[in-house]
């Protein structure tokens, strides 16, 4: 469903990508790793066609997507959701006309069906309440959960994940996740959640790519990441400094 | 910079155009600039009402206060001057507004919906503007008659009829009608260098708040300046 092969980017002098490869099943739902920095952000959005690489080839659903024209591309992104880092609601509108706006601009349904599907997502990621207050009112947290619930109203069958649950305490985090899950069982929801929620994510998830100064360094199981005796992967986990 | 303005104006033929966000934009670029352009139409008019007065005077010939003051705020001082204000005012919120929609990754949100970003940013804002930029011409055009009048009859003398009636013989709708050209391209200038500054934001400025700003400015600067020289143009093409 989504293929990478051999992706290079590089801003100026700074290599963020040096040659990523993977392939991601429909129905899967990988955790993305990585420290600060490391390219994660920047390699979603080359999925999402949103950034071009400077080499290599990017597949979703057999289709190559920086060959794409505009309306070739805005027909694979139908299937799309995104969860930007920064929520990346609209100012000018309200947390319902957020969540509203993609079933609105995008769909013909009747404006009562808009509304029960809106208000049953923020019922889900805890925002009933908070309808009426535009992005600048409310926190961080709210923010992300309200642009959550925005990516998901579409049903994409493609999902990234940019943090979902940062800035979020523990139980609302946990709670994000498992709507996650939930939507992502229902669905059958092929994705990628880009996080530092270690280990919780690994509730949801059955595979992990970390990736580290450009390169995939780990690719495999929650279990195996785990249990990974590599330098990398002990570092990042925090457990020796002077490794790298 | 010149295929994001033909995209743009292929959009504005094409539906579905966005009528709450071009109300919006009215509101915003029109409306909200009547202030400002009744302030400074009604000082130049009442300035050249001084220095016309003073110039004319000097061969005898106050009577074409009315003509000088109409011809000089019509053709050259009412458009150029109504964008100039319009780009401080509106231009610069533009390219802010949207630089800002630009590093929050607003625009991204737009474009992952499957939505072209332009239809929903720049073509209700060069709809507007199209509209509302003439019409405000016209009122700084309108206030700063009546400001020379104020200066050239009420305080130097000058006949009511005199001011009026030379200005009637002499301002032609050949005139009025270069004010409006001119005034419709500055209004496309407006919207589509302001509109791209903030649009790629972060590629041509930097990111971050800096980012922003930068491209603000480079939309203010570079805006007033292709007035003035379009002004150029125009005035040499239609002379």
């Amino acid at each position: 469903m989504i293929r990478l092969e051999g992706v290079h980017k590089r801003f100026g002098s700074l290599v963020v990508l040096n040659g990523i490869s993977f392939e991601i099943k429909k129905g899967e739902l990988v955790a993305l790793l990585g420290g600060s920095g490391s390219g994660k952000s920047v390699l979603l959005k080359h999925i999402a066609g949103l950034i071009k690489p400077d080499k290599g080839k990017i597949f979703i659903n057999g289709a190559e997507i920086a060959s794409l024209n505009k309306k070739e591309l805005e027909s694979v992104r139908k299937g799309f959701g995104f969860l930007f880092q920064g929520g990346a609601l609209f100012d000018s509108l309200t947390v319902f006309e957020n969540v509203a706006f993609p079933l609105k601009e995008k769909t013909k349904l009747p404006k009562e069906q808009i509304e029960e599907m809106v208000f049953r997502y923020l019922e889900l990621v805890g925002l009933r309440g908070s309808e009426g207050k535009y992005p600048s009112q409310i926190s961080g947290g709210m923010v992300k959960r309200a642009a959550l619930a925005r990516a998901l109203i579409t049903d994409p069958k493609i999902m990234l994940f940019d943090e979902p649950t940062t800035g979020l305490d523990p139980q609302m985090s946990l709670s994000i996740l498992s709507l996650i899950n939930s939507v992502h069982k229902r669905l059958e929801l092929t994705g990628m959640i880009v996080t530092h929620a270690i280990p919780t994510v690994f509730k949801i998830t059955k595979r992990v790519i970390l990736l580290h100064k450009g390169k995939v360094a780990f690719d495999g199981t929650p279990q195996d990441f785990m249990d990974s005796k590599d330098p990398v992967i002990r570092q990042f986990l925090g457990e020796e400094e002077d490794v790298i | 910079m010149f295929l994001f303005l033909l995209q743009s104006l292929v959009l504005c033929f094409t539906p579905p155009i966005k009528v709450g966000l071009f109300l919006r934009q009215i509101r915003f670029i029109g409306a909200q600039s009547l202030v400002v352009i009744l302030l400074t139409g009604a000082f130049s008019g009442m300035v050249l009402g001084f220095q016309g007065y003073y110039s004319l005077s000097r061969f005898g010939s106050e009577a074409f206060l009315g003509p000088a003051v109409g011809l000089a705020l019509i053709k050259e001082i009412g458009p150029v001057i109504s964008a100039l204000m319009v780009t401080g005012r509106a231009g610069s919120a533009i390219a802010a507004e949207i630089g800002i929609m630009r590093i929050s990754e607003q625009i991204d949100a737009l474009e992952l919906m499957g939505l072209n970003p332009l239809r929903y940013l720049v073509v209700p804002k060069l709809l507007a503007a199209v509209i509302s930029v003439p019409l405000l011409t016209s009122i700084f055009d309108v206030t700063g008659i009546i400001g020379g009048y104020l200066i050239g009859v009420k305080l130097l003398g000058v006949g009511s009829g005199v001011y009026f009636g030379e200005m009637a013989n002499y301002v032609d709708m050949k005139d009025v009608l270069e004010g409006i050209w001119k005034s419709l391209s500055f209004s496309v200038i407006i919207v589509w260098v302001c509109c791209f500054k903030g649009y790629y934001t972060g590629i041509y400025t930097g990111f971050g708040a800096e980012g922003v700003s930068r491209a603000t400015t480079q939309a203010v600067v570079t805006t007033s300046v292709l007035i003035l020289l379009w002004d150029y143009v125009m005035t040499s093409l239609l002379f």
